[in-house]
């Protein structure tokens, strides 16, 4: 790898693991919350809705700094998880979870509309021959759902790949520890000389956003075939 | 095994009251759309939880709210034939078909897969996907996932309405079957006579959220007090014995020693079928009719006659064959002075019969 310096070498490797740890974690509490707000009925509905909303239209420096607050090592959670051997302040776990975080509302978003999507006849259909709500879930709904999960998780994905405002605030850019790609081109920015670095992590960055997005085009359309039954 | 149902439910305006029971065979709950039919037959789902009522299949209660006891769906023991077929887009018909059994308890009494397959002649479609299906493939699927899941009762919410003539006419012989084979109650909600008076062991009637009538087919479908589909739709069911195929087209039935001849039926020659009449291919004669171009003539005694708000009349008539409906004009009732015993002679033009109400 002579075409990278380890430092922007180390920024990419980093950032890849921050983004499929990010993904991997949230999605099955995302599945979880689309399915809620999709086919339940319950009080503060609205509210979750909200909170779940909230990475999305809140400044990205606030949800960072309110990471801190609650995750740093003063702060109430990440004071008990401290307790028990979990840091996420300046750590690449601390970027993963604002990379999470941030990525959250985009994945439930997508994964909601394809539940949505799904007609409830089916469902029914599913429970009056005997299947629990869980079996109804795992044997009609997930199936059907899955091209939507999968371009939830890869635009998730994708995200967290780009996340700038909360990382930054929340792990600050410690180079070779918490520096992912955004925060490494930036900080080759501010440095006089380093363009070309910055220039090299910027091809890194659209290439892998374009072959995510291509990836997920691809499995989407091939299972959606395979539900339409050919 | 008898399914008792009694339910009341309020909504957006419309009330439903109903208490009725369905004994082994069909039991089709027969009334106009908008009747309650379908929120009747999902409240015994289970896919609708209704205000008041209980549900049970002999003593195994599914929904009593006395004593607040509600099984979902899923704990009822079901196979439900929908109308739009419902099969499970993303599975092969081999797997849509073993659904049900997946869920079905260890000890259950499983069917004879290979049996329903064939009798359902779905044999050579397992290996495809529903999409790829014909509308009559796809119910007969329907119909053999509702009985792999080995239930303890069959519902079938208007299983041929989505289908035309043709498939309709496909599909009717086996739920026939199933009327004669399986012996779990099944209920079949419709809103067309000639199924209801190929299918029904037992009618029950629905009007407005009310039960209207009650009974055996026979008698509910020759009761002039109970059209749920109005007068119009009026028609009476014969059994008949098929004993002739004659070489000019017609075939020869006996109808309780009565002589009836119909358009060549399909059956072979001993089968017990049923022969739809509609009300309104019905023609009474005090006299025996002379010179006349119609077939069928039986004689009987009139037992009740409903006259309409307008100028029409239903008229029954108990001839050797069984109750026969007729509806002609309140003009007609007093110009030949019908009254109840009174003597007359119900004439049925032969290609009259529709073949879709014989079977």
């Amino acid at each position: 790898m002579d075409w990278l310096s380890p430092q922007e070498w180390s920024a990419v490797a980093l950032s890849l693991r921050v983004s499929f740890w990010a993904t991997l974690c949230s999605l099955p509490l995302a599945v979880f919350v689309a399915h809620l707000l999709a086919r339940r009925e319950f009080l503060g509905k609205q509210l979750l809705n909200g909170i779940v909303h909230l990475p999305l239209i809140l400044p990205p420096v606030v949800t960072g700094y309110l990471l801190l607050l609650t995750f740093g090592t003063r702060g109430p959670i990440g004071g008990l998880l401290e307790r028990v051997g979990i840091v996420f302040a300046f750590r690449w776990e601390g970027a993963a979870l604002a990379a999470g975080i941030m990525a959250f509302p985009l994945m439930v978003r997508a994964i909601r509309l394809s539940i949505e999507a799904v007609d409830p006849k089916l469902e029914q259909a599913s429970a009056t021959l005997g299947a629990s709500r869980f079996w109804v879930f795992a044997t009609v709904t997930l199936p059907l759902i899955l091209p939507g999960v999968i371009a939830g998780a890869i635009l998730a994905f994708a995200k967290a790949m780009g996340e700038f405002g909360a990382t930054i605030t929340f792990v600050a850019n410690i180079p070779g520890q918490t520096q992912t790609l955004p925060t490494a081109i930036y900080a080759f920015l501010q440095v006089p000389g380093a363009e070309s670095s910055a220039i090299r992590l910027v091809v890194i960055s659209v290439v892998v956003a374009m072959s995510a997005l291509l990836v997920s085009e691809v499995i989407a359309k091939r299972l959606a075939l395979r539900i339409a039954g050919r | 095994m008898t399914l008792s149902v009694t339910l009341r439910h309020s909504f957006s305006g419309f009330d439903l009251d109903v208490s009725f029971q369905a004994p082994a065979g069909v039991t089709v709950l027969f009334g106009g759309s908008g009747s309650g039919k379908t929120t009747i037959i999902n409240a015994v789902a289970g896919l609708l939880r209704p205000q008041s009522g209980r549900v049970s299949i002999d003593d195994w209660e599914l929904f009593d709210i006395e004593q607040g006891r509600w099984l979902p769906p899923h704990r009822r023991r079901l196979g439900y034939v929908f109308q739009e077929g419902r099969l499970f887009p993303h599975l092969t018909v081999s797997q849509n078909l073993a659904y049900g059994r997946w869920f079905a308890p260890r000890n259950a009494k499983r069917e004879n897969s290979s049996r329903i397959v064939e009798m359902l002649g779905i044999g050579h479609i397992l290996k495809r996907y529903p999409a790829t299906l014909s509308g009559g493939e796809k119910q007969r699927v329907a119909i053999g996932r509702a009985l792999l899941a080995d239930p303890k009762l069959i519902l079938a919410d208007e299983p041929l309405a989505a289908l035309d003539e043709t498939r309709k006419a496909e599909i009717l012989p086996y739920f026939e079957r199933l009327r004669d084979e399986v012996s779990v109650p099944i209920l079949y909600v419709s809103h067309a006579a000639s199924e209801v008076a190929r299918l029904a062991t037992t009618v029950v009637a629905i009007q407005d959220g009310r039960v209207s009538g009650h009974g055996p087919a026979a008698e509910i479908l020759g009761d002039p007090m109970i059209t749920p589909l109005g007068a119009r739709a009026a028609g009476a069911m014969l059994e008949a014995t098929v004993v002739a195929h004659h070489p000019d087209g017609l075939s020869e039935l006996d109808a309780g020693g009565a002589v009836l001849l119909l358009p060549r039926v399909q059956q072979s020659l001993g089968k017990n079928i049923r022969v739809r009449i509609a009300a309104q291919d019905v023609i009474l004669s005090r006299d025996p009719p002379e010179g006349l171009s119609a077939l069928n003539v039986l004689p009987g005694t009139i037992s009740m006659i409903r006259s309409g708000d307008g100028p029409g009349a239903i008229v029954s008539v108990d001839t050797q064959a069984g109750r026969l409906l007729a509806r002609i004009t309140q003009r007609s009732v007093r110009a030949l002075g019908l009254s109840n015993g009174v003597r007359c002679h119900a004439i049925i033009k032969t290609v009259a019969v529709a073949p879709e109400g014989v079977g």
